[in-house]
């Protein structure tokens, strides 16, 4: 990959400097808490994962980094990037629209709807750098976006620059989109289900080009998705969310292998299908997401889970297990629990 | 059956629509629309039963009054008092607007439907007379038709119904359209069942707010081409009180009697505000988009 | 431009598809259409079917190229068998379920159900297929009418075949599927996507079908739920004794649900075999390329990075 990533903007990016800090964010609507008490640190270099099923919050956190939250719903609490003198919440759009692109970038979804339909490709990713003044004049830009869609692995590049998004397959526009969240050297990227969209192998390409985007860069990145496969192949760190809380935050492969939070261990045992029970079935969490707002108080687990007593009533305190590691239940799984994916292998159909 | 007790969640009460719909910010155009529709549907109610004067009373000793206690708007050149004509006029206007949506809601939509369902061959020619009827100016068709069968109310109005049906149809035709790519039509037809049900249960209920927009804007483009026929002349002829030709035959003296001109264009204003703001709120209201679900 | 995997077009040999197990090679179908066959026919029989779509005219002097969604395609799914297909977006799997379905034509080829040939019959001739094979789809939102009540819509399938819609035997079928009686007066948007798939399985049971055919019916289900709706299929396949065609991207699911799978690419079938040879033992490039693909979690944590997840593609 080409140095023109690494081009640092004075910017001192220290090894282990926190890039993302995130203390006590809660998003509101009407009186209802969407997103409660998240705090979370990301540093440089790091790639964590925000997972969770639908109605757990994921993308109300990722907007609410951005100051990206649809109207009617307020957050409160302290986002903190590194680079920005002010807070993210609270801040105005005028302000947000100085950090967006520059500081912080996000890769959505939909790569259709991230582009501007009526541009080409090339001059949006060029009008990227020179809305934050970062190449000095037109020309510069325009040849670091054809050098920033080579990055990202499209073919003939400078040809790719003149074409419309439309022009373009779903995998080719997310890389378009890539480069364009890339295109500042962005201190943090946040990815929101970036690959959700795509083929399996077009994804395996895209997930592939985000990594090595970030590890370029020396960037942060948050990640989200629900799909707990592509977070371990991509991340570090994960933090898992529910009811719109980290129920459980650690290292991918601690989590992953020992998890303690009640829900975290339900959702890799219906995620692994290659264990199924005598009669050939898969393990399951009774019920499904509440919708937002009808989750139960105190743990907002404990409808659905086995090991709910009345205790359970009480919002479980954060039991940290590490640095950036925890959970927050009453009855957590045994630590010494061997993970549900490697209790067996073999299939018994 | 299966170790799932998916039943629970399915008994706990759902997010229901009445929940929902009082979350719901009041829609101002919805409000400020109903507010006037109402109003001119007040006035023309009322007018049956009671109206301060006779509408078509001629009475030279009354000519040209200015509003007073007795005669709220003033009377006109022929001592009528204006007040009770604006009353009756909304009979007419309203019954106009019915009338033309009527007709083009009964033939358009079913066109629309067709047209949508039965994309090759004969759908493609219905959609093309349509488009050639869409390019004909509905003022020169109620022309056309008044010269033929003479002016009257009646005549005016099916002929705005006619040339309002093209709009309707094709409106509606891009709702089949988007209807008829959903997989809940697909999961009909491999139900086994027949166009013509899939028209009348699919189809139908899921333009109908489509249908219920297009009416109250089309109402209110009915009631402007109403005006401006009796304006022209062939529309309501008289001795029936119209706002159209009220504001025609103050024409004549909008120098000595202006007010005689205002209080009709005010009212066909008031109309024409109230409906097309009823449509767009009713838009607002029925736009999937704009509901807060998430 | 094309997709952005580089793929050449591969030779003559790259496409044969590669045929594993009993029924890898279809049987020659010796009735002539109408006229009933074999005692105990295939569930489904599917010969060298192709489907060509026209595209809109761009020049008023030449017809535009067909575009080939389906490139001969033959397989059988014998009555009780599992049976997968895999593919990516735009492969045909979509196309091939709706001509197995009635609801689309192939432009060559035949598609035999239980027997009876598909074959230039129109929708009203097809009453037979409505009661006997019935679909799942994989949007639990837009599959079922907003507008309509829960009751008419399990009980759609009954009306259609004018059987007449009884409160029994929808709720027999709700809570067949884990919903509570109850549910019938309820609109689609009061219940959750796992729920709204059960309706819609419910609403396929409606007609006793022998045939069940599920396009993605998980893909937009979270993880939760997912295996809630894979164990249902699983159990109601095992009690009705159904024959299931399941389709799906994401070839671990089917490995999880189905007997035999065939993968598809571009139009074609390029791999069929037992679910677990073709996974474990994938013979053909685009297979190994998909399954290489698949990010799951024993791979990560066995140190599998994005980066390996291209290698089988890497040009």
């Amino acid at each position: 990959m080409s140095a023109a990533g690494t081009r640092a903007r004075g910017r001192g990016r220290g090894d282990a400097g926190d890039v993302l800090v995130v203390q006590g964010l809660d998003v509101t609507v009407r009186e209802q808490m969407l997103v409660e008490d998240v705090t979370f640190t990301v540093r440089s270099g790091e790639r964590v994962g925000l997972i969770g099923e639908s109605g757990s919050g994921k993308s109300l956190t990722a907007l609410a980094l951005m100051g990206l939250l649809p109207e009617g719903l307020t957050a409160t609490g302290s986002v903190r990037v590194d680079g920005v003198r002010h807070d993210l919440v609270g801040a105005d759009e005028r302000a947000m629209s100085r950090v967006r692109g520059r500081d912080i970038a996000m890769v959505f979804q939909e790569p259709m709807t991230a582009l501007n339909p009526t541009m080409r490709v090339g001059d949006q990713v060029a009008e990227a750098m020179l809305i934050h003044r970062t190449r000095p004049n037109r020309k510069a830009a325009h040849s670091a976006a054809v050098e920033l869609l080579e990055q990202v692995g499209l073919p003939d590049p400078p040809d790719t620059a003149r074409a419309y998004p439309h022009q373009l397959s779903g995998g080719q526009r997310q890389r378009v989109v890539l480069a364009l969240a890339l295109a500042n050297d962005p201190a943090l990227l946040v990815c929101d289900e970036p690959t959700t969209a795509l083929d399996v192998t077009v994804q395996a390409f895209v997930l592939d080009l985000i990594v090595q985007g970030v590890l370029d860069r020396r960037a942060a990145m948050v990640f989200i998705t629900h799909d707990l496969a592509v977070v371990a192949t991509v991340c570090e760190r994960v933090m898992v969310m529910y009811g719109g809380r980290i129920v459980e935050a650690g290292p991918v492969q601690a989590v992953f292998t020992r998890p303690r939070h009640r829900y975290t261990q339900g959702l890799l045992g219906a995620s692994d299908l290659a264990v199924v029970d005598d009669r050939g079935r898969l393990a399951t969490i009774p019920g499904s997401v509440p919708a937002a707002g009808r989750f139960p108080a105190g743990c907002v687990f404990r409808n659905r889970c086995a090991h709910a007593t009345a205790l359970c009533e009480t919002r479980p305190p954060w039991t940290a297990t590490g640095n950036d590691a925890g959970f927050a239940c009453h009855h957590p799984a045994d630590a010494a629990d061997a993970a549900p994916t490697s209790a067996s292998e073999g299939r018994q159909r | 059956m299966s170790d799932v007790s998916a039943s629970t969640p399915a008994s706990s009460p759902p997010p229901d629509a009445a929940g929902r719909r009082s979350r719901r910010r009041v829609n101002p155009n919805l409000l400020v629309g109903a507010s006037l529709v109402l109003l001119i549907v007040g006035m023309a109610i009322v007018s049956f039963f009671w109206t301060p004067h006779d509408p078509t009373l001629v009475n030279a000793a009354t000519r040209l009054q200015k509003p007073s206690g007795d005669y709220w708007f003033g009377t006109d050149k022929f001592g009528r008092d204006v007040f009770s004509q604006v009353m009756v006029g909304a009979r007419t206007t309203l019954f106009v607007g019915f009338v033309a949506v009527g007709v083009a809601t009964a033939i358009g939509v079913p066109l629309g439907v067709l047209g949508g369902m039965v994309s090759r061959g004969p759908g493609e020619v219905l959609m093309r007379g349509n488009d050639l009827l869409l390019a004909f100016p509905a003022l020169l068709l109620a022309i056309m038709f008044a010269a033929v069968y003479g002016a009257s109310t009646l005549v005016a109005m099916i002929a705005i119904g006619i040339a309002t049906i093209p709009s309707f149809a094709r409106l509606i035709r891009s709702g089949t359209l988007q209807v008829m790519g959903t997989e809940y039509v697909l999961a009909a037809r491999a139900a086994g069942r027949s166009p013509f049900a899939i028209g009348a249960r699919h189809v139908l209920p899921n333009v109908s707010s489509l249908v219920i927009v297009q009416a109250s804007v089309s109402f209110a483009i009915a009631v402007l081409a109403e005006a401006a026929l009796s304006f022209l002349g062939f529309g309501t002829p008289p001795p029936t009180p119209s706002w159209g030709r009220m504001l025609q035959e103050s024409q004549e003296m909008l120098w000595s009697a202006p007010r005689l001109a205002v209080f009709p264009g005010v009212a066909i204003a008031v109309a024409v505000l109230g409906f097309n703001l009823l449509g767009d709120g009713l838009r607002d209201r029925f736009d999937p988009k704009l509901d807060d679900r998430r | 431009m094309t997709g952005s995997v580089p793929q050449g077009p591969g030779s003559d040999a790259d496409t044969d598809p590669v045929m594993r197990g009993v029924a890898a090679t279809a049987p020659a179908y010796p009735a002539p259409a109408g006229i009933p066959v074999s005692p105990d026919p295939a569930a489904i029989s599917v010969r060298n079917v192709t489907r060509d779509y026209r595209r809109p005219r761009t020049s008023v002097l030449r017809a535009s190229e067909p575009v080939r969604a389906l490139r001969g395609v033959s397989f059988e799914v014998a009555q009780g068998e599992r049976f997968g297909i895999v593919g990516e977006s735009g492969c045909g799997k979509s196309t091939l379920l709706r001509i197995i379905s009635g609801l689309d034509h192939a432009t060559t080829g035949s598609v035999h159900i239980e027997g009876t040939d598909l074959t230039g019959r129109r929708d009203r001739q097809l009453r037979f297929l409505r009661t006997r094979l019935q679909l799942v789809f994989q949007d639990p939102m837009s599959s079922l009418d907003p507008r309509m009540r829960v009751h008419d819509i399990v009980a759609e399938p009954l009306v259609a075949q004018g059987r007449g819609p009884s409160r029994e035997r929808v709720g027999e079928l709700l809570e067949a599927v884990g919903l509570q009686a109850a549910a019938a007066d309820r609109y689609p948007h009061q219940f959750s996507g796992g729920q709204r798939q059960r309706i819609s399985i419910a609403r396929a049971l409606a007609p006793r079908p022998n045939i069940l055919v599920a396009d993605e019916p998980v893909s937009a289900l979270d993880v939760s739920v997912r295996a809630q709706v894979l164990n249902l299929i699983a159990d109601l396949v095992d009690e009705l004794d159904l024959t299931l065609v399941f389709v799906s991207h994401d070839l671990s699911v089917v490995r999880h649900v189905c007997d035999r799978v065939a993968v598809m690419h571009e139009g074609e079938i390029v791999e069929m075999g037992p679910v677990a040879d073709v996974y474990d033992d994938p013979q053909h490039p685009y297979t190994r390329q998909l399954i290489a693909a698949i990010p799951t979690l024993s791979k990560a944590l066995s140190g599998t990075t994005a980066a390996d997840l291209t290698r089988e593609t890497s040009p």
